[in-house]
């Protein structure tokens, strides 16, 4: 099988730093126990992992037949057996009928209503070496954090432009980018918009609480994939290479008191339907224990970097997105499901119509560049950008179209108490 | 003068055991509780009555609901899936029951046994048949935990079936009270079957309280009126870990094969066959129902065709390679 090449050196690295950037990448022994806790990472009581591990280590795609996959179809409701077959390639020359399946799950549980937000990246400032990853703290990028003014700034210029929901994010930073950093950020926030959502480097659940406290009401943290020893091979170092701390992020967020937590996989960087498995079983078997929280799952493909534009999602081509996506409304009728601005125009358009519910628009993964990309203009100054986006549709631009295609564009429906 | 059972008895000065003698009662058939505490068997000689005690003797009587079936309750493996109420009892229901609708579980009721030649429901159980003592007669948690702790002082061991009710005319269950008994009572290792009222929210409270099983009503309680709260019951077989036992209202075969059929772990009846024509027949035929309705929930029910195909344009079209 076809496989990226991540590993770019940059000429700005000292010796010593390439030196120990190039063991971690060729000797497993260098790296630390990816399984074990660091000092201060809180540890949950909790047995979802177990769960979510066990049913897809035991999960063999290649078993299921079209039979499978029909009696999946016809049954009123998905059971995880018909899930795993609606994801296996048994189900690929049905993949219409699970559309149609989907969008009608879709306007079950949503109407025609479809959400828009957009992201807004403080800081870019990371200590982790994810090898995939555009911020990884080797990658010789532009690095800035945005002062206060400068957030204010950012957060009035998308605000004008009409978005009502923002989701913050950070590179992986304790120190360049601190909770208390991130509180403020979120202050700020709950005055320019009416739904404050995170994605950053995950916390405690008392540090949950506080950023709840300071006016952010979801949490997402992308666990990339869940196969833990090809997980171990893309995060070689930093926090987020303890692979329980960041799967159990989404449990201490609830536990602080969020309203809302969202999934994914970064699909290409292990094996997709597998991925796709543990994603949506991390989703159910949480619903069931925190029935009261909502739930909702990205689905993002791996995108070219700065420094490294071969990087691409391999067999993860829009055809088995479209699977993934359709699958997972079929399988969780009720949970919100976000598409990037990672995927193009035409799939976004098409995607809408059948289960996607909430869109990025007016979008930059840059720092501090919202006027100068709204405006036209180039800002040397900006943070460089954590993935090459596919759909720069404005906020105006993405409202008209979502209209145009029948569906209402929803800005926000969502009361903070 | 001593409260017995509800009557002011000059019993002071007695011990309990030249009480209970005296008076005819059978001691291995009863349970006793002097000011809400069970007392032993072996202490019954040194206990001495005083003024002002109040005193409950009990045994079992008929009264409760039904159910039976092969699956696992609190550790226990049964090969029928019809659990028998005995609210409506008679030797012939309890025998066909048994023998033609293959019962392995019969609920009891506990009650007062005021006459020490009360027949005991006991005499016509087979040895090898559980019995699910129920907590009827119950007003609140309290209530039904001394009932519980009296079935079991009357040695059928720690399954209780929960029933709280609140009110004599329709005899719905009261899920606040069950949720506070079942979490009493699953915490002194009771294995705990609360019948409730199907609601999502108090069959997670019982789940987490730690009951053994969840009991919802089909619909009131001897009414043989079907499955009037289906949606709801579907609702907690999909959502609740734990078996759904279908209890009260069952009316037909039919209709305890259709929960079956929608993944109920077991049925609970008594009204129904007990007031049948024939009742060793209509036995018969609820195993046969149920067992039908369990195989069919476990061969995955066909599809159900919706009227009418939607001649819309393909949704996949803009997919590219």
């Amino acid at each position: 099988m076809a496989q990226n090449q991540f590993f770019v050196d940059s000429d700005k690295l000292s010796t010593a730093a390439l030196e120990h950037k190039h063991l971690l990448e060729s000797d497993p022994s260098a790296r630390t126990n990816h399984m074990e806790y660091m000092p201060g990472m809180e540890k949950i009581s909790s047995d979802i992992m177990d769960k979510v591990l066990d049913a897809v280590s035991t999960y063999n795609y290649e078993k299921y037949t079209k039979t499978d996959v029909k009696r999946a179809l016809d049954s009123q409701t998905c059971s995880i057996e018909d899930f795993k077959a609606l994801l296996s390639p048994a189900a690929m020359p049905f993949l219409e009928q699970m559309a149609q399946r989907a969008k009608s799950e879709t306007s079950k549980h949503f109407g025609n209503t479809v959400y828009m937000f957009t992201p807004l990246y403080i800081a870019n400032y990371c200590e982790n070496y994810c090898i995939y990853c555009g911020f990884n703290c080797y990658n010789d990028i532009n690095r800035k954090k945005l002062n206060a003014q400068e957030i204010e700034h950012e957060m009035k210029v998308i605000a004008d432009s009409g978005i009502e929901e923002i989701l913050l994010l950070t590179g992986e930073s304790r120190k360049m980018s601190d909770v208390k950093y991130i509180g403020e950020a979120c202050k700020m926030a709950s005055k320019y918009f009416r739904n404050v959502g995170l994605e950053i480097y995950p916390v405690n659940s008392d540090e949950y609480k506080y950023l709840h406290e300071c006016g952010a009401d979801y949490v997402t943290v992308f666990q990339e994939t869940y196969d833990s020893v090809k997980y171990e091979t893309l995060h070689l170092m930093g926090h987020k290479r303890v692979f329980p701390y960041r799967f159990e992020a989404q449990e201490r967020a609830i536990i602080g008191g969020m309203r809302g937590v969202a999934f994914s996989a970064l699909l290409g960087l292990a094996n997709f339907r597998k991925d796709a498995l543990a994603t949506a079983l991390h989703a159910y078997y949480l619903q069931r224990k925190y029935p009261h929280v909502e739930y909702s799952l990205s689905c993002p493909r791996l995108r070219p970097i700065i420094n490294n534009d071969k990087i691409n999602p391999l067999d993860v081509h829009e055809k088995e997105l479209c699977q993934v996506i359709c699958a997972y409304r079929i399988f969780l009728p009720y949970i919100g499901i976000t598409v990037s601005s990672r995927e193009e125009k035409h799939f976004r358009d098409g995607i809408i119509k059948i289960a996607a519910t909430k869109v990025s628009a007016g979008v930059s993964t840059g720092i501090g560049d919202h006027e100068s990309k709204y405006e036209g203009w180039n800002d040397e100054d900006a943070g460089d950008e954590q993935f090459e986006i596919s759909d720069a549709r404005s906020f105006d631009e993405m409202y008209g179209d979502i209209a145009a295609e029948g569906l209402q564009p929803v800005l926000n429906d969502y009361v903070y108490v | 003068m001593v409260q017995i059972n509800g009557e002011s008895v000059n019993a002071a000065g007695k011990n309990l055991k030249e009480y209970l003698e005296e008076n005819g009662y059978i001691i291995e058939g009863i349970a006793v509780e002097l000011n809400e505490l069970i007392v032993p068997k072996d202490k019954y000689g040194e206990t001495v009555l005083s003024d002002g005690d109040v005193v409950e003797i009990v045994s079992f009587v008929g009264g409760g609901e039904e159910e039976s079936d092969t699956f696992v309750l609190g550790g226990k493996e049964f090969s029928s899936r019809f659990i028998l109420g005995s609210g409506k009892y008679s030797m012939e229901l309890i025998k066909a029951a048994v023998e033609n609708a293959g019962a392995q579980i019969i609920t009891l009721a506990v009650r007062r046994t005021n006459t020490k030649k009360n027949e005991n429901i006991l005499d016509y159980i087979p040895d090898n048949v559980t019995l699910l003592p129920n907590t009827s007669g119950a007003r609140d948690a309290k209530e039904a935990v001394r009932i519980a702790r009296m079935s079991r002082e009357l040695g059928c061991g720690n399954f209780v079936k929960i029933e709280i009710m609140r009110d004599s005319k329709y005899l719905l269950p009261d899920n606040v009270e069950t949720v506070k008994a079942t979490e009493m009572l699953a915490k002194e290792g009771f294995v705990v079957l609360p019948y409730m009222y199907p609601d999502l929210y108090v069959a997670r409270e019982l789940m987490n309280a730690g009951a053994a099983a969840v009991m919802p009503l089909a619909s009131p309680i001897g009414s043989n009126k079907g499955l009037a709260t289906k949606e709801f019951i579907q609702i907690l077989i999909d959502e609740i870990d734990l078996p759904v036992i279908v209890d009260a209202g069952i009316g037909k075969p039919s209709q305890a094969c259709e929960a079956m059929e929608m993944g109920a772990a077991a049925i609970m009846a008594n009204t129904a066959i007990a007031t049948a024509g024939d009742i060793p027949s209509m036995a018969g035929a609820f195993k046969s129902a149920i067992e039908a309705g369990r195989s069919a929930y476990l061969a995955g029910l066909g599809r159900v065709l919706e009227r009418g195909a939607s001649a819309s344009d393909p949704l996949t079209g803009f997919l590219r390679d």
